[in-house]
C-alpha cells in the first residue's frame, strides 16, 4: 500500500520533490499534481495570460516605430530643404540657417569608438579576472558590486569628475606636448566615457566566460594547457558572441551619451582634426541648443540630428547582430 | 526559502505594492493645486529667473496671486507664447520677423531690467585690461591670437602682457547673452556681422564651448591664456576678473549695475524693441541688454478671462515699478526712468477685446 502523506499525495513523491525543491515550489508541484489527478484542462486563464504577453512585445515595437515616425515626422522640413546633403554638411550656423550634420557624426563616432576601444581592454580584463579566476567569494562580490556602481553613477557625476579631476591632467599633458591646452577635447571624453561604459560589456562577459562548460576547460588542461592557453583557445572563443554582445551594449550606450560628454568635449562645431582637439557629439547639440532653438528650420535640423543618431545606433546594432549570429554559427 | 521568508514574500510584497499605489495617486493628485488662488504662467529666459523669482514670491505673499515661472530658456518662452500655452513669455532676446509673424498677433516687449556681458580672462596676476571694440570682434573672430598682440598692448600700456596664445571660449548652448554679446560685435565689426551675425546660438570661428554661465566660466579659470564671456551678474557673484570696454563715446566704462542701468539713457523707441549694445549714451557700458517680458497686445485669446487678464496688467505694472526695488540687491540693473516712462505706455495699452484695461 502506498503511504499517503498530507494532501493525499504519496510521501514518496513528497520526498522525491522535497529533495529537489524549496517549500513553495513543493507546494506548487503538488497543487499542480492534484489539479491534473483532477482532470482538469487549461482554461480561459491560460490564453488570457498569452494574449498579454502579445500585447505587451507588440507595444514595444509600436513604441519604437512611434519614436522613428515622430523623429522623421519633425525634420521633415530639415529633409526638404537640405535632402542628403545634411549627413556631408560640414557647417552648422544658426544665424544663416545653415546646418550640416558631418562633424557631429563624426565626433560621436571618433569619441564613442576610442571610448569602446578604450574600455574593452578594461572590460574584458575584468570578465576573465571574474568569471574564470574569481569565480564566487568575497573578492568576486567586491569587484562585481563596485563594476555595478560604476553603472549607477550618474552621466552629469561622470561629467563633473571629468572637468575637475581628468581636465587639469589632459591639460598639463597638453602643455607638456607642446599642443593648445584645452584639457578637454576628443581624449578627455573618451576617457571619461570608456570609464562609464564598462560595466555593460564587463558584467555580460563575466557571465557567459563562467557559463563555459568545464568539460572543455578540463579537456584541455588534462592534455597540459596552460591557464592561459586554455583561456585563449577554449574560453574566449566559445564566450565569444556573448562577450560581442557585450561590446556592442556598451557601444550603444557610449552613442547615446549626452550630459557627461557635453561637458568636457570642448563644444567646438568642426570636424575633429586629432586626439586633442575640441569636437561635439550629436547628442551634445542637441541637448545645448535645443531650448533656445527658434524658428522652424532650426528646430527641424536638431530634430533631424536625432535621426540620424538614432539610425548610425540602428545601423551598428543592426551590424553587430549579424556578426554575433556569425559568430554563434561559425561554432556549431 | 523557510515558511517565515514564504510569509514576509507574501504578505508584504502585496503591502508593499499597496503603498506603492497609494504613493503613486497621492503624488498625481497632490500635483493638481487648488483653484484658490489666481495663478499666472509664464516661462523663458534664464538670465532674470533669480530676480523675478524673488518678485514673484515678493508679489505673491502683497496680492495673493500666484506667479509660475519655469526657466526654459528665451527661445522656449516665445515657443510656448507662441502656442499660447503660457500668459507671458521672457526673453532676452527680441522677437524676430519669422516670430512675430507665427504669434499672428501684436506682441508686446515689456522691459523689465537689464544685464551685462562681460569679458572675463585668465592672465597672472589678474591685470585690468580695458578693452576696444575691434579687438574684441577679431579676438573672437581668431584673428588676434597672441596676448601680446600689439592692438592689445596698444590700449593698455602699462601691463606687460605675456607670449601667450589667447584660448576663445565661448557659450555651448543658446542663450540670451550669447544674443546680446554677438549683437554687439554684429554693430562694432562688419567682418564679424557678415562671417558670423547675431543670435542665442552661433557658428563660432573659434574656440571652446561651455555649457551655461558656469561652462564658460569652468573653462576660462583653469585655461591660462583663455578668454570668455559671462553675465555680470555672474562675475560679481563669483569675483571673476573682468575687462573694461570703450563705449561709444570714447569712454572706457566698467561695467557696474548704474553704468548697465545708464546704456539706456538714450532715445527708447516707444516698443522698447531696442538693443541697448554699442549704446549712445555717455556712461553706458557698452555691453548691455534689456530682458523682456513678452505679452499679447490683445489679451481676449484661449479663453482668457478678463480677471486674469486684469492680473496680468497689474503684475506688469508692479513688476516696472514697486518690483523694481528687489533688482538691486540681487546685482540687477534696474530700469532707468525714461525706461519705465516707456514701459508705463505699453502696459496702459494692453487691451481686453479692444479696450485697454489700465488708464
Amino acid at each position: 500500500m502506498i503511504e499517503k502523506g498530507r494532501d493525499n499525495v504519496s510521501v514518496e513523491l513528497r520526498q522525491q520533490l522535497g529533495l529537489l525543491t524549496d517549500s513553495s515550489m513543493e507546494d506548487f508541484l503538488v497543487r499542480i499534481h492534484r489539479r491534473t489527478m483532477a482532470g482538469w484542462k487549461f482554461g480561459l486563464s491560460e490564453s488570457f495570460f498569452r494574449k498579454i504577453l502579445y500585447v505587451a512585445g507588440t507595444f514595444v515595437l509600436v513604441l519604437l516605430i512611434a519614436i522613428f515616425l515622430s523623429l522623421v515626422v519633425a525634420s521633415i522640413p530639415a529633409i526638404r530643404h537640405f535632402g542628403v546633403g545634411f549627413l556631408f554638411g560640414t557647417t552648422w550656423d544658426p544665424v544663416r540657417g545653415e546646418f550640416g550634420a558631418l562633424p557631429f557624426v563624426m565626433g560621436t563616432l571618433f569619441v564613442s569608438l576610442l571610448a569602446l576601444a578604450i574600455s574593452t581592454v578594461f572590460s574584458l580584463s575584468i570578465s576573465i579576472f571574474l568569471g574564470e579566476y574569481f569565480r564566487g567569494g568575497a573578492v568576486s562580490a567586491f569587484i562585481t558590486s563596485v563594476i555595478e556602481l560604476l553603472a549607477g553613477i550618474p552621466s552629469v557625476i561622470y561629467g563633473f569628475c571629468g572637468l575637475f579631476l581628468l581636465v587639469p591632467v589632459v591639460r598639463a599633458l597638453e602643455i607638456k606636448l607642446n599642443v593648445a591646452p584645452y584639457g578637454v577635447g576628443i581624449l578627455t571624453s573618451s576617457l571619461v566615457l570608456a570609464v562609464m561604459i564598462i560595466p555593460y560589456s564587463a558584467s555580460i562577459g563575466r557571465e557567459v566566460i563562467s557559463l563555459v562548460p568545464s568539460d572543455l576547460k578540463e579537456a584541455a588542461f588534462s592534455l597540459g594547457a596552460t591557464r592561459f592557453e586554455v583561456i585563449r583557445k577554449v574560453v574566449l572563443p566559445y564566450a565569444r558572441s556573448g562577450i560581442f554582445a557585450g561590446i556592442l551594449l556598451s557601444l550603444g550606450r557610449a552613442l547615446g551619451e549626452t550630459m557627461a560628454v557635453t561637458m568636457v568635449i570642448g563644444n567646438s562645431n568642426f570636424i575633429p582634426k586629432g586626439i586633442f582637439s575640441p569636437a561635439n557629439t550629436l547628442a551634445s547639440v542637441i541637448a545645448n541648443e535645443f531650448t533656445e532653438a527658434t524658428g522652424q528650420l532650426y528646430l527641424s535640423s536638431l530634430v533631424e540630428l536625432g535621426l540620424v543618431l538614432f539610425m548610425v545606433t540602428t545601423v551598428i546594432n543592426i551590424f553587430g547582430k549579424v556578426i554575433i549570429r556569425r559568430m554563434g554559427m561559425g561554432d556549431k | 526559502m523557510n515558511n517565515f521568508g514564504k510569509s514576509l514574500l507574501g504578505l508584504g510584497m502585496k503591502k508593499v505594492l499597496g503603498l506603492i499605489t497609494i504613493l503613486l495617486i497621492s503624488i498625481v493628485l497632490g500635483g493638481t493645486g487648488h483653484a484658490k488662488d489666481i495663478e499666472l504662467i509664464g516661462a523663458g529666459a534664464t538670465f532674470p529667473y533669480p530676480l523675478y523669482s524673488k518678485m514673484f514670491d515678493v508679489y505673491n505673499k502683497e496680492y495673493a496671486v500666484k506667479v509660475n515661472y519655469q526657466a526654459i530658456g528665451s527661445g522656449g518662452g516665445i515657443r510656448q507664447l507662441i502656442s499660447k500655452t503660457v500668459d507671458f513669455g521672457g526673453s532676452d532676446a527680441m522677437m524676430s520677423d519669422k516670430d512675430l509673424a507665427e504669434a499672428s498677433a501684436p506682441v508686446l516687449h515689456v522691459p523689465t531690467c537689464a544685464g551685462a556681458v562681460v569679458l572675463t580672462y585668465n592672465l597672472t596676476g589678474d591685470p585690468r585690461l580695458g578693452f576696444t571694440p575691434d579687438v574684441i570682434a577679431d579676438i573672437f573672430l581668431g584673428k588676434i591670437s597672441k596676448w601680446n598682440d600689439r592692438r592689445i598692448s596698444a590700449i593698455n600700456p602699462g601691463v606687460k602682457l605675456p607670449d601667450m596664445n589667447i584660448t576663445v571660449v565661448h557659450r555651448s548652448d543658446g542663450s540670451g547673452t550669447t544674443f546680446i554679446f554677438s549683437d554687439y560685435l554684429g554693430k562694432v565689426s562688419a567682418e564679424w556681422k557678415e562671417k558670423v551675425g547675431t543670435g542665442p546660438s552661433l557658428n563660432w570661428p573659434a574656440g571652446l564651448g561651455g555649457k551655461g554661465n558656469p561652462g564658460v566660466a569652468g573653462l576660462v579659470k583653469p585655461t591660462p591664456g583663455s578668454i570668455g564671456y559671462v553675465e555680470l551678474i555672474y562675475a560679481l557673484q563669483n569675483k571673476m576678473p573682468y575687462g573694461m570696454v570703450k563705449n561709444k563715446k570714447g569712454k572706457f566704462v566698467d561695467a557696474t549695475l548704474a553704468s548697465t542701468s545708464k546704456a539706456a539713457d538714450t532715445n527708447l523707441p516707444d516698443d522698447m524693441k531696442v538693443s541697448l549694445t554699442d549704446t549712445d549714451a555717455p556712461e553706458g557700458y557698452p555691453i548691455s541688454g534689456f530682458t523682456w517680458i513678452l505679452v499679447y497686445k490683445e489679451q481676449n485669446y484661449a479663453e482668457k478671462s478678463e480677471g486674469k487678464a486684469k492680473e496680468l496688467v497689474h503684475l506688469l505694472w508692479w513688476m516696472t515699478h514697486e518690483g523694481q526695488k528687489n533688482a538691486e540687491p540681487l546685482e540687477y540693473a534696474p530700469l532707468s526712468k525714461k525706461a519705465v516712462e516707456k514701459a508705463e505706455k505699453l502696459i496702459k495699452s494692453v487691451t481686453y477685446n479692444g479696450k485697454p484695461m489700465m488708464k
